[in-house]
């Protein structure tokens, strides 16, 4: 029986008018199809992409502008050390502002954490292993308590982190004096602690292993983030906490986790900050909490929670190293080097609320 | 039972002090007071302000009140501490002033009130907003390492590559005359003594910022090696910024030939001096600053007399000594032995 033999019912009168009738499958509104709508869509499915192109055309602007001297392998791998303190807490910063929180205190626990770890090992001779472990601890506790205040007694993130970033400097000072350890000291009772400062090298690049620690996080959080249940419970809070708990997902106890685990993300920071600065100093990364702040807005993760990639602030941080090195080999004074930055912050979020419009 | 009367006996031992703080007043009718306010109390330099003056004001039997800010650049709280003191009658104030300007018109009203204001390290501005000005000669401590550093090069000097780690970007007083004071000392003309920058000798590679730690200094150094690999003389704000720099050196291998100076005469620095990892390093004396202080202000309430500056300068110098283990002809200096007998922190 071939198809042509199948002979058609015959078609009411009233249901010929269905011929003239639109034949397509029920579909969304279709979008005007100018390049500025491609992009912005493009945008919004890769999330990394912006800051990658930022990335790609400052190195090449700036190879430009600063000549031989910026576009070394040497050059580039030493911002890659420059940057590995502030990238590591920008990580940190990354998970807490996934979950639409904010947290001021990353670069108090670090600098606390580096205190402990050097008092306890060079100071009281406790063995330096049992010191950075301990360091490590207080990293986790530290933010822990953050989570805790977070979550049990329902305060908004960034005053409890305004609070304990001015309690744990407090301690810094106490427990320090204010006096740094200095690095012959450190050299003569506890190398270890300078671990992340030793480099090696390929080709004519430097390379400490403060920098590889930075990379490696970065690959273990996003693996976290993006092939675990925990991970998808993280960006589920950060886009719509009430909606994730109704679907199940026990948001307070992944809050406590998220903090606790930024915390302990800072211990890390902590142990290497001594080996990249050489010695332990009370007084050093003021200001880390508001540039790593700068380095995961950069990178393109969203203020609002719940959306950017987690690679986003290590190439946020890396901007920010290439264009104050870019900067600085070009001859450009500290201040104009504040400013380019300033507005880069700027931009860079006005970017991700036109980039957002699409979702709403 | 026990509780009230523990009640009891603690509310009787509270009236009985607040009877007593009542009559202090009256019974110390002669004793001198004053006050000493710092711009914070965790930096070393002003915890050692502070025990000069403490043991100076028993010594002399005066009653001295320490108020400090809560951060370096906390301007509210010496304003509330000057007016603090006003009100308690004290004859006198130190202060180490945050914010230089802003602070002089409290101070005025402290002045005509009655009591002796003199600026410890800082000076206000206009620096005559106050009695008396002690401080060090910051222009002349950059000038010992310079002199040191250009005797130390000898003939070599006139090729030298040189490298300047400031403060911070807005270049506060100490800055400026730390770094000219340096370039004269090495024989460079600074034209405009007042400004970081403006000199045209090919010998300098160029400026930094360290924000006076190991941190900042370690970064800034690693800028300036950038800009010229072959950087030998280092200027650095304070030892701590110095200690930074030389972990850049020593990373870039280049701790040999390197001539590293600094300013302060803190502990770790002067150790820094000994072991060779600074050449040289300008001390300054806080202790001494406040104790004279507490002197000039219990002289001044016993006889009137207002403390003079310095000849040739418009304020008081406590001094300032070159501390280095390598002296050169024609430079004064002192050992770092003798250095940190001295040295504060």
């Amino acid at each position: 029986m071939s198809e042509s033999t199948v002979s058609k019912p015959a078609r009411q009168d009233y249901e010929q008018a269905l011929d003239q009738s639109d034949r397509n499958v029920a579909a969304f509104e279709g979008h005007e199809k100018n390049i500025f709508d491609r992009l912005q869509h493009f945008l919004h499915g890769n999330p990394t992409m912006v800051p990658v192109i930022v990335l790609i055309a400052s190195v090449i602007a700036f190879g430009f502008v600063a000549g031989s001297n910026f576009f070394s392998a040497f050059n580039l791998s030493l911002i890659m050390q420059q940057v590995s303190i502030i990238g590591i807490l920008a990580a940190a910063q990354s998970l807490v502002i996934l979950t639409a929180g904010i947290d001021l205190s990353v670069g108090a626990i670090m600098v606390l954490m580096s205190v402990i770890m050097g008092s306890l090992s060079v100071k009281l001779g406790i063995p330096t292993p049992l010191a950075i472990a301990i360091g490590f601890a207080g990293g986790a506790l530290a933010g822990f308590l953050n989570g805790l205040f977070v979550t049990r007694f329902k305060l908004p993130p960034f005053i409890v982190t305004l609070g304990t970033w001015n309690i744990f400097f407090a301690l810094t000072l106490w427990l320090s004096g204010a006096q740094s350890i200095r690095s012959q000291d450190i050299d003569a009772a506890a190398p270890l602690l300078k671990i992340f400062g030793e480099s090696f090298r390929v080709g004519s690049a430097q390379f400490t292993y403060g920098s590889v620690l930075m990379v490696l996080i970065f690959a273990v959080l996003w693996y976290m983030l993006n092939r675990t249940a925990w991970g998808r419970h993280v960006y589920a809070i950060g886009d719509d906490k009430e909606a994730a708990e109704l679907s199940g997902i026990r948001t307070n106890r992944t809050l406590l986790s998220v903090y606790a685990l930024a915390g302990l993300v800072c211990g890390l920071a902590a142990w290497a900050s001594i080996g990249r600065v050489g010695s332990v100093s009370p007084q050093s990364f003021q200001e880390a909490n508001l540039q790593s702040i700068t380095a995961v807005v950069i990178g393109g993760i969203s203020l609002f929670g719940g959306r950017g990639s987690i690679i986003g602030p290590l190439v946020g941080a890396l901007i920010v190293g290439i264009f104050n090195s870019g900067l600085r080999l070009a001859g450009v004074d500290v201040l104009w080097q504040l400013f380019a930055i300033g507005w880069l912050t700027i931009i860079a979020v006005a970017i991700d609320q036109w980039i957002r419009k699409l979702s709403s | 039972m026990t509780y009230s009367k523990l009640l009891k006996s603690f509310m009787l031992g509270a009236a009985a002090v607040s009877v007593a703080a009542l009559a202090t007043p009256a019974s110390a009718q002669e004793e001198i007071g004053a006050c000493l306010i710092t711009k914070t109390d965790i930096n070393p330099f002003f915890v050692k302000m502070k025990e000069g003056a403490t043991a100076k004001a028993s010594e002399l039997g005066v009653k001295l009140s320490t108020y400090a800010g809560k951060i370096d650049g906390d301007h509210e709280t010496q304003v509330q501490a000057i007016e603090t003191c006003i009100a308690s009658g004290a004859k006198g104030i130190l202060i180490t002033a945050s914010d230089t300007k802003a602070i002089v018109p409290v101070v005025k009203k402290a002045r005509d009130a009655g009591l002796l204001v003199i600026a410890l390290d800082t000076p206000l501005e206009p620096i005559d907003a106050a009695d008396a000005t002690f401080a060090t000669d910051n222009f002349k401590a950059g000038e010992l390492i310079g002199q040191w550093a250009a005797a130390t090069l000898g003939e070599e000097a006139a090729n030298a590559k040189i490298g300047l780690l400031n403060l911070t970007p807005s270049a506060p007083s100490v800055d400026v005359l730390r770094n000219q004071g340096f370039l004269k000392g090495f024989g460079i003309d600074i034209k405009d003594a007042n400004l970081i920058g403006d000199e045209d000798d090919p010998r300098i590679v160029g400026h930094d910022v360290t924000n006076g730690n190991e941190e900042g200094g370690r970064k800034a150094m690693e800028n300036l090696l950038m800009k010229d690999a072959d950087i030998n003389v280092v200027h650095t704000i304070n030892e701590p910024a110095a200690a930074g720099a030389y972990e850049t050196l020593k990373s870039f291998g280049k701790t040999e030939g390197i001539v590293l100076v600094s300013v302060d005469g803190g502990c770790p620095g002067v150790q820094n001096v000994k072991e060779g990892i600074i050449g040289a390093t300008s001390q300054q004396y806080p202790l001494q600053m406040a104790a004279l202080g507490i002197e000039a202000i219990k002289k001044f309430a016993d006889t009137g007399e207002v403390p003079k500056p310095t000849e040739g300068l418009d304020f008081f110098d406590t001094g300032v000594s070159l501390i280095t283990d390598k002296p050169v002809d024609g430079v004064k200096s002192v050992d770092s032995a003798a250095g940190l007998e001295k040295c504060w922190g």
